[in-house]
């Protein structure tokens, strides 16, 4: 299943946010969407997964989902969004209580979902108990439980520490690895978006638009490879130079705002 | 390493301790604390009359008013007064409740239901619910309706604002992240905004219960032959302040019981905050 950013614009009252944006996320591939701040980048995630009418154009789907996609399109929030009153199994059984499944087959769904996160042993727990790192472990358990076509992260790593960052970078790795799920995944960090990402699309300042889409060319299992870093550092510098400016402008707009 | 630290340290040179500035504004009440001030309070209030110094009449010592609640008991005069109190109380607060909470979430998700409600709600909440009791009369007869009715109108007014504000404060996220897993609406309210608006609504529960006890206790005064409203009434009129105080106790002890149950309510359903 392919999503299609067709001639997206959006604006807030007076506020133009997005113009014109289009784009396609292939099925299986990741796509990062990176651009300075204000740039409209998790607006324009809201809109491709439903949660906000553009004022022009459409997010679109071609093809069909996973036959057993019970979402294909599903969000991993920046800040976790998990229900505080729930446990962790709760949270991740939630999106799937009011499917067609029984509680056998939503049990194994969540058990799965909960393995594949390495949270099975804080099943019991709530979210007040956990970690910044684990929280958002529970928010990616409850999305794959509901086994996605297409991940829709917003800056899903930006509320965490270093560390935590890097060790929840692999588990993204690992997730996207046999390229059966594919995700559009927006955030600041460059970084980030040149390891997961197979396309990079930068946005321009306020409204955004599509200044370049930059190819990752190489896979991300040779990502990891001492050699492949010296490459990822220059196709940063690449897209840095590409928002630089435009980023500092934008910093300097919203300390005058 | 450490070894040249400790010689940085033995250098020399007046040394002197950073001043602790962070005590205070970590207010933590003690477990005894209380008791053990209300017990000074009585135990000097009782002494003070026990000598004379204090006018009986103007304050019964403690011992005469616990004396007048086990004469009130044993004649069964308490539970005459006391059930026909909580009966009002009861009946007034469960349907204020009921219907407060109805309105409340209706507001809290029907633009249509917040425009027209709030506006009613702000033109009729600072009206003095006691002030409506000879008009409630008048509609309902002089039975127990109007008294109930009264009540019920207290109750609904606090708790419709409580539910609103806690449906209002319940986090967009979370019901934005339970629609974009297609999660429907009727869950959503169940499983989202219900538990989510929970500690607003409870807190609602504790004022509301006592605009009850307020609420009763006004509106017995003004016409009822029972309930405890009507007893410190009829003690004050006979100069019987041992009794009225009694009275006052007894509705004391009411309130703090309801906030003994709220609490243990907060404890059982609000245990992840």
């Amino acid at each position: 299943m392919d999503l299609i950013a067709s001639h997206i614009s959006h604006r807030f009252g007076d506020l133009a946010v997005l113009d014109d944006v289009s784009f396609t996320v292939g099925a299986g591939e990741v796509v990062a969407i990176v651009g300075p701040s204000g740039c409209g980048k998790s607006t324009l995630l809201s809109i491709l997964g439903g949660l906000l009418q553009p004022t022009s154009g459409a997010p679109e789907l071609r093809g069909a989902p996973p036959a057993d996609s019970l979402n294909p399109l599903t969000f991993v929030f920046q800040d976790f969004a998990l229900l505080p009153w729930a446990s962790v199994e709760e949270n991740v059984e939630f999106p799937l209580l009011h499917t067609h499944l029984s509680a056998t087959q939503r049990r194994a769904l969540v058990d799965d979902a909960l393995r594949r996160t390495g949270l099975t042993d804080f099943r019991k727990t709530y979210p007040k108990q956990l970690s910044g790192g684990m929280r958002q472990r529970v928010g990616i358990s409850r999305a794959l439980a509901v086994k996605p076509a297409i991940l829709l992260m917003d800056e899903p790593l930006s509320a965490l520490d270093s560390q935590t960052r890097e060790l929840l970078m692999e588990d993204f790795v690992r997730l996207l690895a046999d390229g059966g799920m594919g995700a559009v995944y927006v955030t600041h960090n460059l970084e980030e978006a040149a390891r997961l990402a197979d396309r990079i699309v930068v946005l321009s300042r306020r409204p955004g638009r599509i200044r370049e889409v930059v190819t990752v060319p190489m896979t991300r299992s040779e990502r990891g490879e001492a050699a492949a870093r010296e490459k990822l550092l220059a196709l940063q510098t690449q897209i840095w130079s590409l928002i630089r400016n435009e980023a500092i402008d934008a910093e300097r707009e919203v300390q005058h705002a | 390493m450490l070894d040249r630290a400790a010689t940085e340290i033995a250098k020399g040179g007046v040394t002197r301790r950073v001043r602790f500035r962070g005590a205070g504004f970590v207010p933590a009440s003690s477990r005894y604390g209380g008791w053990i001030a209300l017990a000074l309070v009585i135990a000097i209030w009782q002494a003070a009359g026990s000598i004379g110094l204090v006018n009986a009449l103007f304050l019964p010592t403690p011992a005469a008013i616990v004396r007048a609640i086990y004469r009130l008991a044993i004649s069964g005069a308490l539970w005459q007064h006391l059930s026909a109190s909580l009966l009002r109380i009861g009946v007034g607060w469960l349907l204020g409740t009921a219907a407060g909470v109805v309105v409340g979430f209706a507001i809290g998700l029907s633009r249509m239901a917040r425009s027209v409600g709030i506006t009613f709600i702000s033109a009729l909440f600072p009206i003095p619910k006691i002030a409506l009791l000879p008009l409630l009369i008048l509609w309902l007869g002089i039975g127990e309706e109007p008294k109930i009715a009264t009540i019920a109108l207290g109750v609904f007014f606090s708790t419709a604002i409580s539910v609103y504000s806690g449906v209002d404060a319940v986090p967009r996220n979370l019901i934005r992240m339970a629609q974009s897993f297609n999660v429907p609406f009727a869950t959503i309210v169940r499983r989202v905004i219900w538990p989510g608006a929970l500690p607003a609504i409870l807190a609602g529960f504790r004022i509301t219960a006592s605009v009850a006890l307020l609420l009763v206790v006004s509106a017995e005064m003004i016409g009822a032959q029972y309930g405890i409203g009507a007893f410190v009434l009829q003690a004050g009129n006979l100069m019987q302040t041992d009794q009225l105080l009694a009275g006052v106790v007894i509705l004391s002890v009411f309130g703090l019981a309801v906030g003994k149950v709220i609490g243990w309510l907060e404890t059982r359903l609000l245990h992840w905050r």
